[in-house]
């Protein structure tokens, strides 16, 4: 029979399922906006962006009160390991916005005529995020692991655009201003990919209470 | 009696009735002072946790609220309290009526020498209630609100002492609420029980506070944060800071609270 206190990690853990599937719904729209010139549904991914960011104000409010009660060892890194997940999707709804912003203004603009991988690119970004959150609900260390590396395919996608559109801008001149705003896109893709990223190691540590942070390379970044 | 400007606490998150209305209590051991005009209000089925150090007045204060402390020679009470809107010092008040509206717990569990089921049915015996079905029906509503029936069903007639330390003091909670109180009182009752009688004892307590109004005296700041709704920190005979738990154990307004709290003094 699962306990009082039990019942909140759960309403916890709930809260921060209902925030991932928000965010993850930002991040599609905008970049449905961006790629299918949209503009109101870019409007209205901006304005949804504080319903997300209400999400991490509760999401922290419920930790600090279950943190009041002494949770100890796995409790205790869940509900740690809670706030920041939580912290991390408010900034991936942040870069949903900016994307959506950079798509609101792309709508309003000719097309560029250029041929960019974003939707590949969003793709793996959106898989990143998903997978991490698979990877925090199953307390799967494994699956975390696993993910961690599919952040340099993202920043090498990054790369590429970049490098596609400076060469534009440099032929075209006349585009700097709409290929400025791809690139401000192109580098929130990536940043979502940085977060789940990030999340991925909170989950290694929630499961192997291990922190993996910053030790791409070294020996401690095993499991033991 | 001069009019004392003492504001009346209240807690600011709850939005339930209110209950027991506790009016500038003053409370004398002889000549010492041991409750200094405390005036608070709580609210009915609801946990309320009374902290704060040893000689606080918690514990003594948590007797005022069934009159035990008329039991204590040299005991003089100034102020008053009213449960249900009654005045429970009025010269009219049968105290034995009003122990059983309002029950109580202690830190000791102290089960009869008698059977586990004598000790759920004594309390109605002893308000007059024979019939045996009716015992049976009490007795086995009474073990099963205080998770005990499980363990106990086969066994109801074995004696009490038989226990073990966290089954005898549900057992004492058991015996408490077969009389239908409104209120519970409990003095640090799970402060001589290992950590899982101590954790069924939480969760008991959080069971219960959907039929009763329970207030509860505690050295145990987790505790207190664990099953409590409301927190009311005492010191020395002085109600210092009462409000919502959450406020108390995360942001308290006075300094000497969150000293307490975080276990820099008492």
């Amino acid at each position: 029979m699962e306990n009082h206190f039990e019942m909140g990690l759960d309403a916890l853990r709930q809260k921060i399922l209902v925030m991932a599937s928000r965010a993850e719904t930002a991040v599609n729209e905008s970049v449905q906006a961006l790629v299918h010139r949209d503009y109101d549904l870019a409007v209205r991914v901006r304005e949804d962006d504080n319903i997300i960011d209400q999400f991490e104000v509760e999401i922290d409010e419920m930790a600090i009160v279950l943190l009041t009660k002494a949770p100890l060892a796995s409790n205790l890194r869940l509900i740690t390991v809670a706030m920041k997940v939580s912290q991390n999707l408010e900034r991936i709804g942040d870069e949903a916005t900016k994307i959506a912003k950079r798509a609101r203004d792309l709508a309003q603009e000719p097309p560029v005529k250029i041929n960019l991988d974003v939707t590949r690119m969003a793709s793996l970004s959106l898989a990143m995020v998903k997978d991490a959150l698979d990877a925090f609900v199953h307390r799967d260390s494994t699956a975390a692991r696993a993910l961690i590396p599919r952040d340099k395919e993202v920043d090498a996608l990054n790369k590429q655009i970049h490098q596609q559109l400076a060469e534009h801008m440099m032929l075209n001149p006349d585009t700097i201003a709409r290929c400025l705003h791809w690139i401000v896109a192109s580098k929130s893709l990536e940043r979502i990919a940085d977060h789940a990223k990030n999340i991925a190691e909170e989950v290694v540590y929630l499961c192997e209470a291990q922190d993996i942070r910053h030790t791409l390379g070294k020996p401690s970044a095993a499991p033991s | 009696m001069p009019k004392l400007n003492v504001p009346e606490a209240k807690a600011t998150s709850s939005a339930a009735a209110s209950l027991i209305h506790i009016e500038q209590l003053s409370l004398y051991y002889g000549a010492s002072k041991a409750l200094k005009n405390i005036s608070l209000t709580l609210d009915e089925k609801v946990v309320t946790a009374f902290i704060g150090p040893s000689g606080c007045g918690k514990s003594t204060l948590l007797r005022c609220l069934n009159r035990m402390n008329d039991l204590i020679d040299n005991v003089r009470i100034e102020g008053g309290i009213k449960i249900g809107g009654h005045d429970i010092y009025d010269k009219a008040v049968d105290v034995i009526e009003l122990r059983k509206r309002v029950g109580m717990v202690f830190q000791k569990s102290n089960p009869f020498p008698k059977s586990i089921y004598e000790n759920v049915a004594y309390g109605l015996r002893l308000h007059g209630s024979k019939n045996k079905s009716e015992l049976d029906g009490v007795v086995e509503q009474s073990l099963r609100s205080a998770a005990l029936w499980d363990e106990v069903k086969d066994r109801l007639h074995s004696s009490a002492l038989g226990l073990s330390g966290g089954q005898q003091q549900r057992l004492c909670i058991a015996r408490a609420i077969a009389i239908k109180p409104e209120i519970i009182l409990m003095d640090e009752p799970a402060s001589a029980l290992d950590p899982i009688a101590t954790t069924r004892i939480e969760e008991l307590i959080l069971e219960l506070k959907q039929d009763f109004t329970i207030v509860i005296v505690t050295h145990n700041m987790q505790q207190a944060a664990r099953i409590s709704d409301q927190t009311a920190f005492f010191y020395i005979g002085e109600l210092i800071e009462f409000d919502s738990t959450t406020k108390i154990f995360t942001n308290p307004s006075k300094k000497q609270t969150e000293d307490y709290v975080t276990g820099r003094f008492g």
